[in-house]
C-alpha cells in the first residue's frame, strides 16, 4: 500500500468537510449527547460534540462514511476539542485520553475498511488538533495587556495529552488545525516533538493548518502569512496550509502566496463561502468545487477539501473537479548559496 | 510548471513580519537599548516596574531601524524569567515593536526558556555554548530547535573563550559538526558569535583582538557559508566609555571591515552609527590603525586614539532622528511638517517662507495650500489617516497664526491707501449642530477636514437655531451648509431647518451628518422640504468629495439630479416597504407580553431607596473602565479594540492615536482637568396591566409611562415592553433604578486647545469625556449590581465582557430604542434631582448638557433585555398620550421616527 508521501506525488489529495454541519443535521436532543452514561452529568453537555465519540460513536462513523464516500482521502478525528483547556467547559477534563482514544479509532475502522475495498486509493486518519478556547499571545484583558489566561506549559500538556490518545488510538498523521495564535500551535508542535522523542515511537508526519482572520491576510494574532509560515517552518510539516473563517473566493491569494512560500506540501479547506445574515453558509458545492478548480489548475495546492458550512456533496464535486490536475510540485530547496 | 521553484537556504526570522536575511541586506542591525546590563535607562524604568516606559525604549529602537530587538534581563536584583516573561507579552501587544523579531539574550538558560513561550514569531535564542560540554550543549540546542528558534552560539568551550582567530574558527567547525549532525539544525539558523573583546586597553596582547575577529569571521564564512555571524560591537571600544564620539566612531571603522570580512549582524544601539565616510578622516586614520592594529608598536596608535579621545568633549548626543529634510526648500519643509504633522518648525519655516513671498497672503495660498493639497490627495486615496489629517491641521492653523498679523497689517494699510483689501478666494461652508442638541465631534472633524481641504469653514457651535444658521448663511455668503446631530429630535431640527430654506428662497446645498442621521430619512423626510440639493454625507472623509463636486459647476447638476432620482427612489421603496409588515393592536400585543413566572419570584430589594450622590468620582478608576472602540470610530477608525492597534492598514495610526489619548488621559487624571459627577436612585416600584410602571418616591407615586412592540412576532417571541421586567404586586415588591452620570470642566481646556490651534488634541479631549462617562455609567452599574442593589454580588466580568454586556440587568436610557420617548427624561431627572445633584441640563429637545453626559433607568431581573420598540400604530399613541396626560399631537412629534403611520 501506498504511504500519504507518496500518494502526494501521484495526485492531489481530498480531505474530509465539516463534521458540525453534519451533525446538526442530526439534531440531537441532551440526552443523545449524554446517552446512558453520562445521564446524570451535572452540567449540559448538548454542543460537545466530541463527546459523541463516546456516545453516538455510530453516527460519527457514519459521517465518516459519507465523506469517504465523496472520495476523502484523509478524514479528520472528531477531536477539534478533545483537551483539557477546552473540555473544561463541561467538567470532563478527566476524559480526555479516551475522547481522543476512541475517536481515532472509529475514524481508523472505517477507513481501513475503505482501503481493504480498494487498496490503490488508501485513506488516511487525521488526528485533529484544535486551537484551543485560550490563547497565549493575546490577553483575554484589554486592560492588562501582558496578562495570560493560560501558560505554554499548560498548554503543551494538554496538547501532550491528546497526542497520546490519538496515536494510541492508531492515526496516521497529527493535523494542527484552525490556528489563530501561532504560539499556541508552536506548544503543539512542542509537544509532538517530545512526546515522540520521548516515547521512542516513529514521528508521525505532522499538517498545519492556518486561519487568516481577515482580508488583510493576518492571523488574529497579528501576524502575516510568511511570518506565519516562518514561525512554524521548524515543525518539519508535511503540509502547511489554510482552513476556515474564509470562502474559497477570498482565500485564493492567501494559498496563492503559501505555494510560493512553502517547501514542503500546502493544503487549503474553505467554509463554504462566507455566512449569510443569519450565520449560514450557503455556497452550492459546485460554487466551492469551481473556486477550488482554478487553484489546481494554477498548481497551488496538494490538499483540499472543506471546513464550516461544507459537505460530502461539497467534497464530492471538489475531488472530482481536481482529479485531473498534477499536484503542485514540491519547490527545490537549495543547499548551498550561489556565489555573490 | 516546468521550472520549478527554489528555495533559497537564508536565514529565515519572524515577528509579526518576516525578516529574510538576504546577501543582499549587507547587515543586519539587533537593537541593543532593551537590556538591563547595557542600557541605565532601562534597567531602572525594570526595575521600577514602569513597563510600559520601557516599551518606548524597545519602540525608540525600532523607529531608529533596528530590524531585531535583543532583550536582556540578567540582573542580579530581578527575577529575570518573570521580567522577561512580563516585558515579552507586553510587548506583543504593541504591534509596531512586535512585528520585528527578538533576540532572547540571557546568560541563563531558564531565562531564555521562559522568554521562548511568549513569543509566537520565530525568535533568535543568545547565546549557548560547550562552555559545560557538549552534552548540556546539546540538550540546549534541541530545546531551542524544539522552539523553532535559530541560536547564537558562542565561541567558549570547555577551556574558556576563545581569543585568537584559529581557537574562535575551530570551536565554531566543533559545535557546526555537532549541532547539523547530532541535533538536526539547519546550517542557516546557526549564528556565530566569535567575540569581540575590547581594545586599546593598554595591554599589548589584546591590541589584535579586533583583527582575530575580523579574520575568523572570514574563516568561518569561508568554511560554512550557510551560518551566520554576529557580534556585540560596542565592546569593541570599552575602553573609551563616556565618550561616545570616538565610540561611534570605532564602532563605524570596525564594521566596515568585519561586514566585508562577512559579518552579518550586530548588537548596536541603531540610532547611533555614524557613516564611515562621514567620520572626520584624522579620527578615522586612527581608530583604523587601533582596530586592525597597525603602526601599534608599543601601544603607538592606542596612545594617540587615547590622546585624540582627551581632545573631543563627549558628548551628550541625544536622540538621533533622520533630519536630512531640515536641508531643503523652506516650501518642501513645510510641505514635510503638513503631511507628518510635525510642529517642532513650522514657526521658523513660515517666517522664512514670508520673507522670502511678496506678501504673507502668498504663503497661505502657495506651499501651505500645496503641502495641504497633498494631505488631502493622500486621505482621499486612503493612505493617509483621520488622526494624521487632523494633525496635519494643527500644523496648518499654527502656521496660519504666525501670518495672521501680517495679514491685518497689509489690510489696515490698504485701508489707509484706499485700496480694497483683497478678496480670499477659498469657499466658504458654513456648519452648526441644530438647535436643542449639543453634540459636536463629529461636525469638528468635518470641519478641520474640510479646512484642510483649502475650504473657508464657518463653524457656529451646538445648539444654533435655525434663524441663525441661515441668516448667517445668507450673511457670510456660504456657499454650503453642512448640519449635524446626534440625538432624534434632531432629526425634526433639520426638516425644519429645510423647510425654512425654502421659505427664505435660498439656493445653496445642505448636508446633512451625524450618528442619527440617515440616507433613508434624509431621502424620506427632509429632501422633500428644499429643492435646491439634500445630500447626506456618510463621514468626514465623504464630505470633502461631495463638497468639492457641489462648488464644481459642471459637476454640480448632474451630481444633484442624481442624488435626487436616488433620494426619490429610496423614499418610494420606504413607503411601499411599509405596509408589508404586519402589527397587532396594542391590546393584542399585551396580551404576548414577556411571560414570566411572578409566583415564587423574590424581587431583590436595594440596601436603601431614595438618592445617592457621587461628587468627584475617582477618574483613575473609570479610566479602567473606558470601551475604546467607539473612540476609534469618532476618530473613523472602524474595527474591534484592540485588534485595530495591529490591523494591517491603519494599525500604525490607531496606535499612535491610542497613546496620545492615553497620554491626554493620564494628563487629565494627574491635573484633575474634569471632574465626574452622578447621582444613583432606587424606588419601589410596580407594573401595571398597561405598560406603566408604578413607583413610590417618599409618599407620593409616580408613573412611569413605557411602550410596547407592535410588530407581529415568530411564534414564541414577545411583544416587549420595560414594564414586563417588573413585577406586578400591590405591596410594590419589586424596584426600579436610574442613574445620570457626567463629566465636567471640559471647557476651559477645550478653550486653550483651540487657541493653540490644536484639534487634534480637542478632538480627542471630547472623544475622552463621553468615553469616561460611559465609563462612569459601566462602572456605577457594575456597583450597583455588587453593591448598591447587591443582586449579583458575586459576578466578575473582565471590561470586555461587560462592554458585551453579559451582566444581568440593564440601563435603558430614555429617548433610546427600548424607550424611544425622550420627555420621560423629565421624570428621571426629577426623582434623581440630577440637575442639582450631577449637574446636567437638558436641553429643549431634551439633549444633556454637558454633551458627555449619560442617564437611565436601572431593571434587575435576569431576564430584561435590550431591544429596540420599532415602529407602533396610532391605538398604542392614542393610549400613551392618554396615560402621560400630553396632547396625541405632542407625543407623535416626539415620536416620529417610531410611528408606523404619517402625520
Amino acid at each position: 500500500m501506498k504511504t500519504i508521501q507518496e500518494c502526494l506525488k501521484d495526485r492531489i489529495l481530498i480531505i474530509d468537510g465539516a463534521m458540525g454541519t453534519m451533525l446538526q443535521r442530526h439534531k440531537l436532543s441532551e440526552a443523545d449527547y449524554r446517552g446512558e452514561r453520562f445521564k446524570n452529568w451535572s452540567i449540559d453537555v448538548k454542543g460537545n460534540s466530541d463527546l459523541l465519540c463516546i456516545t453516538q460513536p455510530d453516527i460519527i462513523a457514519s459521517i465518516h462514511k459519507q465523506y469517504l464516500d465523496a472520495g476523502a482521502d484523509i478524514i479528520e478525528t472528531n477531536t477539534f476539542t478533545s483537551t483539557s483547556i477546552a473540555q473544561a467547559d463541561y467538567g470532563m477534563q478527566e476524559l480526555v485520553h479516551e475522547l481522543n482514544v476512541s475517536a481515532a479509532r472509529i475514524a481508523k475502522k472505517v477507513a481501513t475498511e475503505y482501503t481493504l475495498k480498494d487498496p490503490d486509493k488508501p485513506r488516511f486518519v487525521a488526528g485533529a488538533i484544535g486551537p484551543l478556547n485560550k490563547t497565549l499571545s493575546l490577553s483575554p484583558d484589554v486592560n492588562d495587556p501582558g496578562f495570560r489566561a493560560v501558560s505554554f506549559d499548560d498548554v503543551v500538556s494538554a496538547y501532550t495529552e491528546q497526542i497520546k490518545g490519538l496515536v494510541e488510538g492508531g492515526v496516521d498523521l497529527l493535523l494542527i488545525e484552525t490556528i489563530f495564535d501561532t504560539l499556541n500551535a508552536k506548544a503543539a508542535v512542542f509537544a509532538i516533538k517530545k512526546f515522540f522523542r520521548e516515547s521512542g515511537s516513529k514521528e508521525l508526519p505532522i499538517m498545519i493548518s492556518g486561519t487568516i482572520t481577515d482580508a488583510s491576510g493576518r492571523t488574529l494574532s497579528g501576524q502575516t502569512l510568511e511570518a506565519f509560515y516562518i514561525s512554524l517552518s521548524h515543525a518539519k510539516p508535511l503540509s502547511i496550509g489554510l482552513n476556515c473563517a474564509l470562502g474559497a473566493a477570498e482565500m485564493r491569494p492567501h494559498i496563492e502566496e503559501l505555494s510560493q512560500l512553502a517547501s514542503c506540501y500546502t493544503s487549503a479547506y474553505p467554509n463554504a463561502g462566507l455566512p449569510n445574515a443569519m450565520g449560514e453558509y450557503d455556497e452550492q458545492p459546485h460554487q466551492t468545487a469551481h473556486f477550488i478548480e482554478s487553484w489546481a489548475e494554477q498548481g497551488f495546492v496538494n490538499i483540499v477539501g472543506g471546513c464550516c458550512g461544507t459537505t460530502p456533496d461539497h467534497i464530492r464535486h471538489i475531488a472530482e473537479a481536481v482529479k485531473n490536475f498534477k499536484p503542485r510540485e514540491l519547490p527545490v530547496v537549495e543547499k548551498e548559496l550561489a556565489e555573490v | 510548471m516546468s521550472d520549478s521553484l527554489l528555495i533559497k537556504p537564508f536565514l529565515r526570522l519572524s515577528g509579526l513580519e518576516p525578516l529574510v536575511v538576504r546577501p543582499e541586506m549587507n547587515f543586519v542591525n539587533i537593537g541593543e537599548r532593551t537590556n538591563v546590563t547595557g542600557s541605565k535607562k532601562f534597567a531602572r524604568l525594570i526595575k521600577e516596574n514602569k513597563y510600559e516606559e520601557a516599551l518606548s525604549v524597545a519602540r525608540q529602537q525600532v523607529e531608529n531601524g533596528a530590524q531585531i530587538l535583543d532583550v536582556n534581563m540578567d540582573d542580579a536584583l530581578l527575577d529575570g524569567e518573570k521580567a522577561m516573561q512580563k516585558f515579552l507579552n507586553l510587548l506583543q501587544a504593541e504591534p509596531d515593536i512586535a512585528r520585528i523579531p527578538i533576540m532572547i539574550d540571557s546568560s541563563k538558560f531558564q531565562i531564555i526558556e521562559a522568554g521562548l513561550k511568549c513569543v509566537q514569531g520565530k525568535c533568535i535564542v543568545n547565546s549557548i555554548s560547550m562552555k559545560e560540554g557538549e552534552e548540556k550543549f546539546i540538550e540546549q540546542a534541541i530545546i531551542c530547535k524544539s522552539y523553532g528558534a535559530a541560536v547564537v552560539v558562542m565561541a567558549f568551550d570547555e577551556k574558556g573563550q576563545a581569543d585568537t582567530r584559529d581557537r574562535k574558527v575551530d570551536i565554531s567547525a566543533r559545535a557546526y559538526k555537532i549541532l547539523t549532525e547530532k541535533v538536526g539544525f539547519d546550517p542557516q539558523d546557526i549564528i556565530f558569535d566569535p567575540n569581540i573583546f575590547a581594545v586599546a586597553t593598554g595591554i599589548e596582547e589584546h591590541n589584535n583582538y579586533a583583527v582575530d575577529f575580523i579574520e575568523a569571521t572570514r574563516l568561518i564564512k569561508q568554511k560554512m557559508p550557510l551560518v551566520k555571524v554576529s557580534g556585540g560591537v560596542s565592546n569593541i571600544s570599552f575602553s573609551f566609555r563616556g565618550n561616545d564620539h570616538v565610540r561611534e566612531a570605532m564602532h563605524s571603522v570596525f564594521l566596515y571591515y568585519a561586514i566585508k570580512a562577512g559579518m552579518d549582524m550586530g548588537i548596536v544601539n541603531a540610532g547611533q552609527l555614524v557613516v564611515y565616510d562621514e567620520i572626520e578622516p584624522s579620527l578615522r586614520t586612527l581608530c583604523e590603525d587601533v582596530l586592525l592594529n597597525r603602526n601599534n608598536d608599543n601601544n603607538e596608535a592606542t596612545d594617540k586614539l587615547i590622546q585624540f579621545a582627551e581632545t573631543v568633549k563627549a558628548k551628550g548626543k541625544a536622540e538621533v532622528r533622520d533630519e536630512a529634510w531640515r536641508n531643503t526648500t523652506v516650501e518642501e519643509r513645510l510641505k514635510h511638517s503638513l503631511v507628518n504633522g510635525i510642529t517642532d518648525y513650522i514657526e521658523a519655516d513660515t517666517e522664512e517662507a514670508r520673507q522670502k513671498y511678496p506678501k504673507p497672503l502668498d504663503v497661505i495660498e502657495g506651499p501651505l495650500m500645496d503641502g495641504m493639497n497633498v494631505v488631502g490627495d493622500l486621505f482621499g486615496s486612503g493612505k493617509m489617516f483621520l488622526p494624521q489629517v487632523v494633525k496635519s491641521a494643527r500644523v496648518m492653523k499654527k502656521s496660519v497664526a504666525v501670518l495672521t498679523p501680517f495679514i491685518e497689517q497689509e489690510k489696515e494699510l490698504n485701508r489707509k491707501n484706499n485700496q480694497t483689501p483683497e478678496k480670499s478666494s477659498a469657499a466658504k461652508i458654513l456648519l452648526a449642530t441644530v438647535k436643542g442638541d449639543v453634540h459636536d465631534i463629529g461636525k469638528n472633524i468635518v470641519g478641520v477636514v474640510l479646512g484642510c481641504n483649502g475650504y473657508d469653514v464657518v463653524d457656529l457651535g451646538v445648539m444654533v437655531p435655525a434663524e441663525k444658521i441661515l441668516e448667517t448663511a445668507e450673511k457670510e455668503n456660504a456657499s454650503i451648509i453642512g448640519l449635524s446631530g446626534l440625538i432624534t429630535p434632531s432629526l425634526d431640527e433639520m426638516v425644519h431647518v429645510a423647510h425654512e430654506m425654502k421659505r427664505r428662497g435660498m439656493s445653496q446645498p445642505l448636508l446633512i451628518g451625524g450618528a442619527t442621521t440617515s440616507r433613508t430619512h434624509t431621502a424620506v423626510k427632509i429632501a422633500p422640504q428644499y429643492d435646491n440639493g439634500v445630500v447626506h454625507v456618510l463621514d468626514a472623509s465623504r464630505s470633502v468629495t461631495v463638497a468639492g463636486v457641489l462648488l464644481n459647476k459642471d459637476q454640480k447638476g448632474d451630481f444633484l439630479g442624481k442624488i435626487k432620482s436616488e433620494y426619490q427612489k429610496l423614499k418610494t421603496d420606504f413607503e411601499n416597504k411599509k405596509s408589508v409588515k404586519q402589527f397587532l393592536s396594542i391590546e393584542d400585543a399585551r396580551k404576548n407580553k414577556v411571560k414570566i413566572d411572578w409566583s415564587d419570584y423574590n424581587a431583590p430589594a436595594p440596601s436603601q431607596t431614595g438618592t445617592i450622590v457621587f461628587d468627584h468620582y475617582d477618574l483613575e478608576e473609570l479610566a479602567k473602565y473606558i470601551d475604546w472602540q467607539p473612540f476609534f470610530i469618532a476618530w473613523e477608525l472602524h474595527g474591534k479594540f484592540p485588534q485595530i492597534l495591529k490591523d494591517e492598514k491603519v494599525g500604525s495610526e490607531a496606535t499612535k492615536l491610542y497613546n496620545d489619548a492615553r497620554a491626554l488621559l493620564k494628563k487629565i487624571i494627574q491635573e484633575k482637568w474634569l471632574t465626574a459627577k452622578g447621582v444613583i436612585g432606587f424606588w419601589p416600584a410596580t407594573a401595571t396591566d398597561d405598560d406603566t410602571i408604578e413607583l413610590k418616591n417618599g409618599n407620593s407615586t409616580v408613573n412611569l409611562e413605557f411602550l410596547r412592540q407592535q410588530i407581529k412576532k415568530a411564534a414564541d417571541q414577545p411583544n416587549i415592553s420595560l414594564a414586563d421586567f417588573i413585577k406586578p404586586s400591590k405591596e410594590f415588591q419589586d424596584h426600579i433604578g436610574g442613574f445620570a452620570v457626567s463629566i465636567h470642566g471640559i471647557e476651559p481646556h477645550i478653550k486653550k486647545f483651540q487657541e493653540q490651534h490644536d484639534d487634534y488634541n480637542k478632538i480627542i479631549l471630547q472623544a475622552l469625556a463621553d468615553r469616561l462617562a460611559e465609563a462612569f455609567a459601566e462602572r456605577l452599574h457594575e456597583r450597583v449590581r455588587k453593591e448598591f442593589w447587591g443582586y449579583a454580588k458575586t459576578e466578575h466580568f473582565t471590561n470586555e465582557e461587560l462592554i458585551k454586556e453579559d451582566y444581568i440587568g440593564i440601563r435603558p436610557a430614555p429617548g433610546y430604542p427600548a424607550c424611544p420617548d425622550h420627555t420621560e427624561k423629565y421624570k428621571l431627572f426629577a426623582l434623581l434631582d440630577a440637575t442639582k445633584h450631577a449637574g446636567i441640563e437638558l436641553t429643549e429637545s431634551l439633549a444633556m448638557y454637558p454633551a458627555s453626559s449619560v442617564s437611565g433607568w436601572y431593571f434587575s431581573h435576569p431576564r430584561s433585555q435590550y431591544f429596540g420598540i420599532g415602529k407602533v400604530l396610532k391605538d398604542q399613541i392614542e393610549d400613551y398620550a392618554q396615560r402621560k396626560g400630553m396632547a396625541i399631537e405632542e407625543v407623535e412629534r416626539w415620536l416620529r421616527p417610531n410611528l408606523e403611520y404619517d402625520i
